[in-house]
């Protein structure tokens, strides 16, 4: 279904071209600037392309647009439920989208899917003890290097002060 | 020694990115987690793929326990995973419930005419509704579920002769074990 409106779309904006190729011909340089900023949005277009779903209002397919675009499709797990193809992320899409007309919430239907597919399916993942060490392992490693600056600093300046007291003439050369 | 601290530095990463990549071979990255393990499985209601007016629940299954073994006939994997099924399934001690997803019936008929028919009872999920709720995302996948309705154990992708004897049927056993 997605692929042959990609097709449809993708003929169409052949189509398009055409038409700015025959505005061109007089050589503007205005013109192949649009045809820049048209191709350039041209991209973006289809690859937003879902099956079309009966919304109630524009303000839902934009709530839709948004959750689906935090989800993680299961199959192909470096694709969003909003991007993704694959037969399994349109099940869901449609699931979802039945969910949202009974009237629930986001955090509902997040809810719904990770009870089946696991945190796996969230973008953000929250905050638990699986997840502990990814949230701030960075700390750690932070405080870990900070810890061992602070010793180094401190060694080298003990050894600095014993100096001191017998060669004034070296230091600060150590780095 | 301070001179062998850069040394020892690089060392520990080289030992953090080997221990990455041998992490990564041990275990199948597409796999993802139940959370459905060791809970009720989810209650469905499903018509038989031989006899389409008759349907299965959850409750008529409860008393015995079974392989519930995700399959479809287009489902590549499925054909690899197919003659372990038909020479393990008489050995594994519990029903193989076959549950045809996503399939037209007339193609799940023609796949096990040619490939065989390992199953004790075949269901069929044509719109692949239920199997949302069990957590499906493909085929081929398996769920042995005990005599309570409870998921023991989850297994994605195809079930090898080595998963059987590794996973699979020491997950029989315990279940068995403890509630024969």
């Amino acid at each position: 279904m997605s692929k042959l409106l990609r097709g449809r779309s993708l003929a169409g904006d052949a189509s398009a071209l055409k038409n700015i190729k025959a505005m061109a011909s007089p050589a503007s340089g205005l013109v192949r600037l649009l045809l820049v900023v048209l191709l350039a949005f041209a991209g973006s277009a289809h690859a937003q392309a879902i099956e079309p779903m009966p919304f109630a209002n524009h303000a839902q397919e934009l709530r839709f647009q948004h959750l689906t675009a935090q989800l993680r499709c299961p199959m192909c797990q470096n694709e969003t439920l909003a991007d993704s193809d694959a037969p399994i992320a349109r099940d869901l899409r449609n699931q979802i989208f039945r969910l949202m007309q009974q009237g629930k919430s986001d955090a509902e239907i997040k809810q719904y899917l990770v009870d089946r597919y696991s945190d796996f399916v969230l973008y953000d993942p929250p905050l638990n003890g699986d997840t502990w060490l990814l949230w701030f392992g960075p700390l750690l490693i932070l405080f870990g290097g900070a810890g061992v600056v602070v010793m180094a600093v401190r060694k080298r300046n003990r050894g600095n002060q014993v100096l001191a007291g017998q060669e004034p003439i070296e230091n600060g050369d150590d780095w | 020694m301070n001179r062998l601290l850069p040394f020892i530095g690089f060392m520990l990463l080289v030992t953090l990115f080997g221990f990455g990549i041998w992490w990564n071979t041990q275990h199948d990255q597409s796999a993802i987690p139940s959370p459905l393990l060791n809970k009720p499985a989810p209650a469905f209601n499903l018509p038989k793929l031989y006899e389409p007016t008759q349907t299965v629940s959850k409750n008529d299954l409860l008393g015995k326990p079974y392989l519930l073994n995700v399959f479809a006939s287009w489902c590549i994997e499925c054909g690899v995973e197919h003659p372990v099924l038909e020479a393990e399934g008489p050995n594994l001690g519990v029903a193989l419930v076959g549950y045809n997803y996503k399939d037209a019936p007339a193609d799940a008929k023609r796949w096990l005419g040619e490939h065989g028919d390992p199953y004790n009872l075949l269901i069929a999920d044509q719109t692949g509704q239920t199997a949302i709720d069990f957590g499906v995302y493909g085929a081929p996948e398996s769920f042995l579920i005990d005599a309570k309705g409870v998921i023991r154990y989850k297994h994605i992708g195809p079930l090898t002769p080595d998963v059987v004897a590794k996973q699979l049927k020491p997950a029989i056993a315990a279940m068995l074990k403890e509630a024969p």
